[in-house]
């Protein structure tokens, strides 16, 4: 298997993620866009590790889904604040510092 | 050879698919399981990349507690409805200006992603031609709590803020 396939499928993803936090309007699914950016990432680190025949790239994974982790918890407990301020998960409902 | 490259299009379809149906859907629900769908697919070209731990935690913590964390939320806030043409007709995208210049920058990046694709040498080697595999758990584990030790301990205590953020900030207000 050439890298440049394992590469050319991270860029797919991200851009799949990208254009998710960029088209939708739903908080939720802004939180999974960048969940598939991370793994995207974490699909390059691994397949680079595995070219270089080091644990480096796993290991640099385990601390992207440490911090996914903890970017889903603080994400999700601002949505639910968020939600139970306007009824609404639309970004565009929270514009009241917008001028 | 062959079979590899029939098992990484298997898989790298799911992915692919899985993503697409997430940022597709309306529903958050139908979302975050077409999103544990996707890891499935990433799962299994770890596998093929010969990193079954990952691939193991990857199912294990992401599609078994991150994605579980995701669904509590959405059926605690119980907001499947998403009022399509109301939310539609406020999107930014249908003012003239940010889809011109969005869809201008989207191109151009696009195109500057594949000239430096077409111009990267060494995209054609073999992933796993070069170097023996390295992926046992107590390779990992050696040089995970030798030279990352000190991230290894840093992300304990980011673990700590986030769980005591998360608590803080969704705990309900006393009047």
């Amino acid at each position: 298997m050439p890298i440049g396939y394992y590469l050319a499928l991270s860029g797919v993803l991200f851009a799949i993620g990208a254009a998710g936090v960029f088209l939708r309007r739903n908080l939720i699914t802004l939180l999974l866009s960048v969940e598939i950016m991370l793994n995207a990432v974490n699909l390059s680190f691994v397949a680079f590790g595995r070219q270089q025949g080091s644990v480096d790239g796993q290991i640099i994974t385990f601390f992207v889904m440490t911090v996914a982790a903890a970017e889903a918890a603080v994400g999700l407990a601002l949505v639910i604040a968020l939600f139970r301020h306007r009824e609404s998960l639309n970004p565009e409902a929270f514009t009241s510092l917008k001028w | 050879m062959g079979s590899d490259l029939i098992l990484f299009g298997l898989f790298a379809a799911v992915a692919v698919m899985g993503s697409l149906a997430v940022i597709g859907q309306k529903n958050p629900i139908y979302s975050v399981l077409a999103l544990i769908l996707s890891f499935f697919g990433l799962s299994g070209l770890y596998v093929l990349l010969e990193a079954p731990f990952v691939a193991v935690v990857q199912i294990i913590i992401y599609a078994g507690a991150i994605m579980v964390l995701f669904l509590f939320v959405v059926m605690l806030l119980n907001v499947p409805r998403e009022d399509a043409a109301e939310w539609d007709r406020t999107h930014p995208y249908y003012r003239p200006a940010p889809a011109v210049l969005g869809s201008a920058l989207a191109a151009a990046t696009l195109g500057l992603l594949a000239w430096a694709f077409s111009r990267t040498p060494g995209l054609g080697a073999g992933v796993a031609d070069a170097r023996p595999a390295a992926s046992s758990v107590g390779q990992l584990g050696r040089v995970l709590f030798t030279d990352y030790m000190f991230a290894f301990e840093v992300t304990s205590i980011l673990i700590l803020i986030a769980m005591v953020g998360a608590v803080a900030l969704a705990r309900k207000r006393e009047q």
